[in-house]
């Protein structure tokens, strides 16, 4: 029993301890979001907590604009991969035919191709058609850069929903978009929301394409808190608090659904 | 029974697989094409068919060697660093401790920061050496701080990247090592394997298929890395830490060598492709159609 009990003593330690650790940086980065500029260049915990560089921060009038792009693209290319994939995966998992398996298996393969592979045709093809720094073609990228991944995650969602289901509606006289509006959706609806998420999560983080494809007028977050990377920029409260303010939602959203996200990020290989 | 009647099923994919094709085969054939052409867009003048003069031009360049040993060692370091911790982690996460699940979520957290704010609280408000915590501790013991971007670059790169990438691998073999059967384990225990042999003999061989999984999608990742090393470095000091990303991009719109930076895209594609084939061959056994 002893040893049990010094086992369950040390799994306790071990556990918190480097969880704490691991979590540190972003603890501390909340922290100092609190401190004034002078407070967060001194290591120390005593302090007098103050909003001073969120309201600072929130009344330079460009960061809404940054946080209104984030919103904009995260959702326009979540909107975008889910109307191409729900007809896509609900074709493929419930009108399988031969061609099903490899198609699914070229999709997965398209998401292999590095982005800087094709840094150059894109940015100049954004040039030419006026789509450079613009939202639209954010938009674009982040929608077909997610499009395998939410036609995979809907399709492992849509195959384990009973055919009968739809069939009983079928037999109601319901055509294939009513069946899927009506009936596959709202009992699909845990699962859509889910890849619906991911996506959200990989679209506002994104940080390739925002960098090289957005210089102002549409750079969303992850491009606005890179430009405090320049050595003028050594603000660490206002890093901290427009960093809190772009990391929080994305941390509640992942944290939420750590699960899905598995199935998701490893296309069903780990369950 | 599936249902004979298909409502033109092929109406249905062949939006998806048409944007696809499109959105894979046009910057594909085109990285092809410019890494083939003089072109450059400060020097119109040189233009016209290169043939494998920008290939040649690459590998007889010094930096771009420099930069595939970079790539390589930051996805060999970061890697092995997430997967030996990854899955000790996940050992450790699976046995039952008081508040576990919120300890659990403190672990995670890191994956769900954005590349550029991680790389930048680590290289500002933790690796600086004279605002930072770690300066802070070193002085506090008597040490002297380190300069970490200054003098260990590519150490201080490897550290934001397992950070990042370590929560990702424990997210992943935890899943694992939760669909092992603890039937199983409490056999081997009552036949009186210790924890560190039921690791080596149950835990280990299960997660197999997980951890190559984790091995193989964290490359694909990790082979063109950008934005932590964009924010933090820019490649430096030197080029101690440019990458083969880096070095595409610093050629694309730095130095507007188009011709060039498409012959990097090229073998960064081919790079990525070699182990893209066995990650779809992995996934191909599991997938059920």
């Amino acid at each position: 029993m002893r040893t049990s009990t010094t086992t369950w003593i040390l799994t306790t330690v071990l556990g918190w301890g480097i969880a704490l650790l691991m979590f540190f940086p972003i603890f501390w980065m909340v922290l100092t979001s609190f401190k004034t500029e002078g407070a967060a260049i001194a290591p120390q915990l005593a302090f007098t907590p103050t909003f001073e560089s969120y309201v600072e921060v929130q009344s330079r009038a460009d960061y809404l604009s940054f946080a209104f792009n984030s919103v904009a693209v995260s959702v326009g290319g979540t909107v975008l991969a889910l109307a191409f994939a729900i007809p896509a995966a609900y074709g493929m998992a419930f009108h399988p035919s031969t061609r099903t398996r490899g198609t699914l298996l070229w999709m997965l393969s398209t998401k292999m191709l590095p982005p800087v592979g094709v840094l150059v045709p894109i940015y100049l093809l954004f040039r030419t058609v006026g789509l450079l720094d613009t939202r639209i073609g954010l938009i674009l990228i982040y929608g077909l850069m997610n499009l395998p991944i939410v036609v995979w995650m809907l399709f492992t969602f849509f195959k384990e929903m009973p055919n009968d289901i739809l069939e009983a509606g079928r037999m109601d006289g319901a055509r294939a978009w009513g069946e899927v509006w009506y009936l596959l959706l709202p009992l699909t609806l845990p699962g859509v929301a889910s890849t619906g998420l991911l996506s959200l999560i990989l679209c506002w983080n994104e940080a390739f394409w925002s960098l090289n494809l957005t210089s102002s007028a549409a750079a969303p977050l992850p491009a606005f808190i890179a430009s405090f990377s320049s050595p003028e920029g050594l603000f660490f409260a206002k890093l901290s608090a427009a960093s809190t303010v772009a990391v929080a939602p994305i941390l509640v959203f992942g944290w939420l659904s750590q699960r899905q996200l598995v199935r998701g990020l490893t296309f069903g290989a780990v369950k | 029974m599936r249902t004979a009647r298909k409502p033109g099923t092929v109406a249905l994919v062949a939006p998806s697989v048409i944007v696809l094709l499109l959105w894979m085969i046009v910057p594909l054939v085109m990285t092809l094409w410019f890494s083939l052409q003089y072109y450059n867009l400060l020097n119109p003048t040189a233009e016209g068919f290169a043939g494998l003069d920008n290939y040649r031009y690459l590998v007889t360049d010094p930096d771009f060697w420099t930069s595939l040993v970079n790539t390589l060692v930051l996805l060999g370091s970061v890697l092995a660093i997430t997967v030996v911790f990854g899955t000790l982690l996940a050992a450790l996460y699976d046995q039952p401790f008081p508040g576990r699940n919120v300890a659990r979520l403190l672990v995670i957290a890191p994956f769900f920061v954005m590349p550029t704010v991680s790389a930048l609280v680590w290289k500002n408000l933790m690796m600086h050496p004279i605002y930072g915590v770690l300066g802070f501790l070193a002085r506090s013991v008597g040490l002297e701080p380190v300069d970490w971007f200054a003098q260990y670059p590519m150490v201080s790169v490897i550290i934001i990247l397992s950070w990042e990438w370590l929560p990702f691998a424990l997210l992943i073999l935890l899943t694992a090592v939760q669909s092992l059967d603890h039937e199983q384990r409490e056999a081997a225990r009552m036949d009186g394997a210790g924890p560190i042999a039921q690791f080596f003999h149950i835990t280990l061989p299960h997660l197999s298929r997980a951890i190559s999984v984790v091995v193989m999608i964290e490359t694909i990742f990790l082979l063109t890395i950008f934005a932590e090393i964009f924010v933090t470095t820019a490649g430096g000091p030197g080029n101690a830490t440019t990458n083969l990303a880096f070095l595409i991009y610093a050629r694309a719109l730095i130095q507007f060598d188009v011709g060039g930076a498409s012959a990097g895209g090229v073998i960064a594609i081919l790079l990525a492709n070699i182990v893209a084939f066995f990650l779809v061959r992995t996934i191909a056994r599991r997938l059920e159609v």
